[in-house]
């Protein structure tokens, strides 16, 4: 399995009155197609870790290595050049632009990108929507979608320009059960049908059962033999 | 860049109110500059014109700038010159033939050669001081300000035969004198000469009303005992700017002093850079106030949209486009309000245009507003309106894009 994303004792320090350490020397690899779990109790560092991975934030110290790319030495552009075509992030809240249908929010990664034409990204918007089972509400705004249905536009965005990666911060945080399954399925299916790499924040044990690997975080820090033997794996190197 | 284009309107339209206020800012702001500046515009023009109009645009004279160098400082490079008393020069431009001559070769325009003296002006035991102008009643004309105040009578009237004046009405009413009265000139040699009254006019000037009278050049010389003397060229151009270019040549070649007219009225001139100036920082004043406008909006939409902004960062937008994106808010509204405050300009403007004016006390009417229209008011009114709105729209977006999305998702979740 090709490794697609790596860190090497990523560390996170928010530098206050008092330093507090959000991540400690974290260092993982994780392969294509993988379908990751990370696991904690809260303030654990979940989320910050995420967003490390993402390059959403800067760690204090340590590296994290995309397709082989160092990112320590880019400047903002070049992480955001990254995040555009690598990563497609799926929040616990929706965050879908308030003023745009459901189409043009999915269209909005592509026309950053700027890869297709008008007609086939919004073609492949439609596309995606219709795939996650909104083929009906493509020209609905979020305030016209239930909370369901907001967080498969929100997959849908994240899918847009086709990244490898999907990290996703407690997708099904604030949805019902069935909405929840509804979102686990299709991440599911993008790790085994598409061959994406999904890593999510989870606080559902049973979702994080599911899927191939877990990595649990206490204060931090990656833990060893968190994971039960449900798990594919539980590799740190 | 459609694609900030399209979420900036969305921003921007989703806070009517405001940016309709924002953008009234603006077009007020325009509107007034636009007015203020065709009014100001318009009396400096108009100002200028009749400045230009009245006065030649190069009057040669036959002084010099600086003394006469003597004969022996030209001769040797070193010459020592004490006790010496200059001779009493002939006043008057030397070989006036030859210089109209030349000056007719190349000016590019009109010109007129006078001879000027100071006089007295006397009828019925009245006495009134005056300028005595000896002219070429062909030429003249092409050159004089005075030649649309006629109320009576022409400067081709001093032709028609005898001794014949032209005064100004105010001179003519001090003398109790009226057209076809004969007066009588004492010039200051001591000489007098009677002249009938041919014309009369009047300019509104006082000084000229009541102080300038014009015979036959030829006359003039005989007043003041200087045959063929002539003491002033004026000259009028096709193109009034070139004065200054002119009349270094002709001071260079000549030797007499040539004042071109904006030198002549240098301080006049300073005066109304000033003026400028101080429209202009009237009109930043205005915009500036405008961009409060809009930097309150966009400050407000860069704090109601601080999740946008973090989900576009995280979806790969740089902090370019973040700052772009805002300032292109600022710049859109400036430029809906720019467009509507040349409307209101114009319409201003146009008002201003029919206003009519009386003057009374002087039985002159100065019939409507001095106005200039001018694009470059619109254009000057439209680049201060978009550069306060850029900066206006910059500061607030300058900010926004530097916020760290991390904590405003966290914060948001």
């Amino acid at each position: 399995m090709n490794t697609l994303i790596e860190t090497k004792d990523l560390t996170r320090i928010l530098r206050e009155a008092v330093p507090v350490a959000l991540v400690r020397d974290v260092s993982l690899s994780i392969g294509e197609r993988e379908f990751v779990a990370v696991t904690g109790p809260s303030g654990s560092g979940k989320s910050s870790l995420l967003y490390l991975l993402g390059l959403l934030d800067r760690p204090t110290d340590g590296t994290v290595t995309i397709r082989g790319r160092d990112t320590a030495l880019m400047d903002e552009d070049e992480r955001a050049a990254m995040r555009l075509v690598n990563i497609g992030f799926v929040f616990q809240f929706h965050f879908l632009l308030p003023e745009f249908t459901a189409r043009e929010n999915v269209e909005i990664p592509m026309r950053k990108l700027r890869h297709l034409g008008r007609n086939e990204m919004r073609q492949r918007a439609s596309d995606l929507l219709a795939a996650l089972g909104l083929a009906d509400h493509l020209d609905k705004r979020p305030d016209q979608l239930s909370g369901g249905q907001r967080q498969r536009v929100a997959v849908a965005r994240a899918l847009a320009n086709d990244p490898p990666l999907i990290l996703a911060d407690e997708p099904t945080g604030s949805l019902d059960s069935q909405s929840s399954e509804q979102v686990f399925m299709i991440l599911e299916k993008l790790v085994r049908e598409q061959g994406k790499t999904v890593i999510a924040v989870t606080h559902d044990l049973e979702m994080a059962s599911r899927m191939d690997r877990r990595l649990h975080l206490i204060d931090g820090r990656l833990t060893m033999g968190a994971a039960t033997g449900d798990f594919r794996s539980t590799h740190e190197p | 860049m459609r694609l900030i284009f399209d979420i900036a309107l969305t921003h921007i339209s989703g806070r009517g109110r405001q940016t309709i206020v924002a953008m009234l800012g603006v077009a007020v702001g325009v509107g007034f500059s636009i007015a203020m500046a065709a009014l100001m515009q318009g009396g400096q023009d108009d100002f200028v014109r009749q400045l230009v109009d009245t006065m030649p645009h190069v009057q040669v004279t036959d002084e010099h700038r600086t003394a006469r160098r003597q004969p022996a400082e030209d001769l040797f490079d070193a010459a020592a010159i004490s006790g010496l008393r200059p001779r009493d020069d002939r006043r008057g431009i030397i070989n006036p033939t030859a210089a109209l001559s030349w000056i007719g070769g190349w000016i590019p325009g009109r010109f007129a050669a006078t001879l000027k003296s100071q006089g007295v002006m006397r009828y019925s035991g009245q006495e009134v001081g005056a300028v005595v102008i000896g002219i070429d009643p062909q030429a003249e004309p092409s050159v004089s300000p005075i030649i649309g105040d006629f109320k009576a009578g022409s400067f081709a009237a001093l032709a028609a035969g005898g001794n014949n004046v032209v005064i100004g009405d105010t001179m003519a009413s001090r003398l109790g004198a009226k057209l076809g009265d004969t007066i009588t000139a004492v010039s200051s040699e001591g000489l007098s000469r009677r002249f009938k009254i041919v014309g009369l006019f009047h300019t509104g000037t006082t000084a000229r009303d009541e102080g300038e009278t014009y015979v036959l050049q030829k006359n003039a010389q005989i007043l003041s005992a200087r045959p063929n003397a002539i003491n002033e060229i004026n000259i009028k151009l096709d193109n009034p700017n070139a004065a200054p270019t002119v009349a270094r040549r002709i001071e260079a070649e000549l030797g007499y002093k040539a004042v071109a007219w904006q030198e002549a009225n240098e301080s006049i001139l300073e005066a109304l850079v000033v003026r400028n100036v101080i429209m202009y920082t009237v009109v930043a004043a205005i915009m500036l106030v405008a961009g409060f406008g809009i930097f309150n909006i966009i400050s407000t939409i860069t704090h109601e949209k601080a999740r946008d902004i973090a989900i576009m960062k995280s979806l790969g937008f740089t902090e370019a486009d973040m700052r772009v994106l805002f300032v292109l808010e600022g710049v859109a509204i400036a430029t809906a309000g720019t467009l509507l405050g040349w409307a209101l300009g114009f319409t201003m403007v146009y008002a201003l245009s029919l206003v009519h004016f009386e003057i009374s006390t002087t039985g002159r009417e100065m019939t409507r507003l001095p106005i200039a229209w001018s694009t470059l008011h619109y254009l000057i009114a439209a680049a201060f309106a978009l550069g306060t709105a850029a900066v206006a729209g910059y500061l607030p977006a300058r900010r926004a894009a530097r916020a760290n999305p991390v904590d405003i998702i966290r914060g948001a979740a």
